[in-house]
């Protein structure tokens, strides 16, 4: 009797341990997607194996268009985590700054010529470009932020207008295009691999961020200024160069977002590519349950959330939501996101939840 | 000198730098340009082509003095201009109506957003880039194809011009061409002066200062902090509304890219105009400025032959960052002479 007791109350020590955990937000979200979907067409968890125009194996499907596009979605998720974290605001000049960095990669590919038949410079050396060039805008935006202690948000609108006009400006507004195929394994298929390229390099970068996490104080020192800024200077940290170096750490995410960008289409066009990511972005990370007025983050719950937007925009597309009328659709999900976040509704929904309770036990002891 | 800046208010101090940059700007187009700019109706092109911008930016200034954001206006004019397109496209509706429409949508956008921001205590930022997206979303979810109004009371309305007497010149004909500026920047005069007298002498107006200066001393003071945040930006959805419609008038058309990048014009305007981030310092006359500064120097880059599109979007946040940091530095500096 006592032990099947024990038994119970673990169980719901578990359960309640769960909803508090973090991660709990973005797994919930996923479930529910993953039943609405299987209720509604179960053919959307279908993977076939094909064959691509090269002749190499590659697998297709909605899930993995999941996890292809959601890939490039959790790498900016990554440095916005770290933005959100230590600042207190998001970056929101992802998308244009993706713009700029693609424009670089394809203005040093191609060189002058906007059609060339062979690559002018090895793919490498133009990514290390792209990513020196991401990196300089993140740290305009995080000197903007830091030094002259402007919001977060309004400082990036400032990339965020002039981006795209940068990005077509490097290129003197032409559409150039690399035909080697290699460039387009990164966005695409390496052959043989019948798994989506993006989903390696972003499990790189995980892995690499979470090795980061573990064995540096960059973490603790981004919660830390975060949650505190005034206390962590006293306790001997440097909050406006910690915060000045998550936008840079974000500038070396946008360069890995935007190779894979311009990877797809081996071309680039400024005015759509990456266009509204920076919502998403965001998205992701308040779907993580992150706050979004800075302190404490939990990195695996952000990058989750990336995967679990895609699985939501991929499902709007599925019921043939236009994608311009997409934003409207997740406008909606961020506000009720956001809604249910915030202290004074959670104490509405506690006080609920108790008095439901309470008549519970009133019948029940009636 | 020293002391007389040490006098001087946060508010006038910025006011003056505007002022001094848009007269600077303008004698500079002046003598660089040639004579194009010293015509009045070129003064008057540039009223008419950013009336709705006017009205944007009033609303956007009261937010920001409040210490909020607003981003979603650019999202409303769409919005607006693409709802009223329809209906009076396919509604066969008439434009007094329109003009409800116009005005109900912007006022729904404010009393949500205020809801959420003084409320429920969420940052403005996400609620009005939600609030961005949605209406971005809902002009496409309206109608996708951009297209021409074709109603003829509205036309009418559109093709209506306030002769400015003795503003005109003479043509290359010889003729007397009159000055003329469109309905739209009446109203847009009417917006400034009014959102001028309700800052300076109403009580709503000075609690704006007071909640944008310090949240904590306002409450202390007996100021319902929620209340103010709340009316500020129900009164820039309003006023996004209006100039929405505004906007609507001069264009004549429903597009969802239209309006695009018109909030970051409205915050740089108001920035320029000497309205501080941080809340608590502002001023309505500031704002007309900053607007037509930002207009003119978008004027002097397409008249220099810098045509392509992307040197206005590089103007504009170049001028913003600059004016972004001058405020940084000049109130920093301000600081530590006060305290000398």
């Amino acid at each position: 009797m006592s032990n099947e007791k024990k038994v119970e109350k673990g169980n719901k020590n578990f359960l309640s341990g769960l909803f508090r955990q973090q991660i709990f937000i973005p797994i919930a979200a996923l479930i529910i997607l993953a039943i609405f979907n299987l209720i509604a067409d179960p053919s959307f968890f279908k993977i076939t194996l094909g064959y691509n125009s090269a002749g190499d194996p590659v697998l297709s499907g909605y899930l993995m268009t999941i996890l292809d596009y959601g890939s490039e979605l959790a790498i900016l998720a990554i440095g916005m985590t770290l933005v959100t974290a230590a600042s207190g605001g998001q970056d929101i000049s992802v998308g244009a700054a993706i713009a700029i960095a693609g424009s670089v990669i394809l203005r040093v590919l191609c060189g002058t010529n906007s059609r060339p038949d062979t690559l002018q410079a090895p793919i490498i050396v133009a990514f290390l470009v792209a990513c020196v060039v991401a990196m300089l805008f993140g740290a305009f935006n995080g000197a903007l932020v830091a030094y002259f202690k402007i919001q977060p948000m309004v400082a990036t609108l400032i990339l965020y207008t002039a981006g795209r006009s940068i990005a077509a400006w490097i290129n003197n507004n032409e559409l150039p295009i690399v035909s080697d195929p290699t460039f387009s394994y990164f966005g695409g298929f390496i052959p043989g691999i019948p798994i989506p390229t993006p989903f390696f390099i972003a499990a790189v970068c995980v892995l690499v961020i979470f090795l980061v996490l573990k064995f540096s104080t960059l973490g603790l020192y981004t919660q830390s200024v975060g949650i505190n800024e005034n206390s962590s200077k006293l306790n001997g940290l440097n909050p406006t160069f910690i915060k000045f170096l998550t936008f840079v750490i974000l500038g070396l995410c946008v360069a890995v977002a935007a190779l894979i960008k311009v990877s797809r289409l081996s071309s680039i066009n400024y005015s759509v590519i990456a266009k509204d990511i920076e919502m998403d972005a965001i998205l992701a990370v308040a779907l993580g349950g992150n706050s979004l007025s800075g302190g404490k983050f939990n990195m695996a719950a952000s990058i989750l959330g990336a995967y679990v937007i895609q699985f939501l925009t991929t499902t709007l597309y599925k019921f043939d939501v236009q994608s311009d009328a997409l934003p409207a659709y997740k406008a909606v999900v961020v506000i009720l996101l956001v809604v249910l976040s915030t202290p004074k509704v959670r104490e509405w929904l506690s006080a609920f939840g108790k008095k439901l309770k309470q008549g519970k036990a009133v019948k029940e002891v009636g | 000198m020293g002391k007389k800046l040490k006098n001087m208010t946060d508010t006038n101090l910025l006011l003056t730098i505007t002022i001094v940059v848009f007269f600077v700007m303008y004698i500079g187009a002046i003598v660089f340009q040639g004579k194009g700019f010293l015509k009045p109706q070129t003064f008057f092109n540039i009223l008419n082509a950013n009336a709705a911008l006017i009205i944007l930016s009033c609303g956007m200034s009261l937010v920001m003095i409040t210490g909020g954001i607003d981003i979603s206006v650019g999202g409303v004019v769409a919005l607006v201009s693409m709802s009223c397109a329809v209906y009076l496209d396919f509604g066969g509706g008439n434009v007094f109506v329109s003009m409800l429409l116009a005005v109900a949508i912007g006022l729904a956008f404010g009393i949500v957003q205020g809801f959420l921001v003084a409320y429920l205590d969420i940052q403005p930022f996400i609620v009005t880039l939600a609030g961005m997206f949605f209406a971005r979303g809902m002009t496409t979810i309206v109608n996708t194809k951009p297209f021409n109004v074709a109603s003829e009371s509205f036309t009418a309305l559109k093709e209506t011009r306030v002769i400015v007497p003795g503003m005109g010149s003479v043509n290359k004909l010889g003729n007397y061409v009159n000055a003329y500026v469109e309905i739209g920047v009446i109203v847009a005069l009417l917006v400034v002066i009014l959102m001028f007298i309700m800052l300076r002498w109403t009580k709503m107006g000075r609690s704006f200062y007071a909640v944008g200066g310090n949240n904590q001393s306002a409450l202390m003071l007996g100021i319902n902090v929620k209340r103010t945040k709340f009316m500020s930006h129900l009164l820039c959805g309003l006023l996004a509304g209006i100039g929405g419609y505004v906007y609507f008038l001069h264009v004549g058309s429903g597009s969802a890219s239209h309006a695009s990048g018109m909030e970051m014009n409205a915050i740089a305007s108001s920035i320029i105009g000497g309205t501080m981030l941080t809340g608590g310092v502002g001023n309505i006359i500031g704002t007309f400025f900053g607007v037509l500064s930002l207009s003119t120097i978008q004027n002097i880059v397409s008249s220099a032959g810098l045509d392509q599109a992307w040197w206005t979007g590089i103007t504009i946040a170049a001028m913003l960052c600059l004016f972004l940091v001058v405020q940084s530095v000049v109130i920093a500096r301000k600081k530590k002479m006060l305290q000398k």
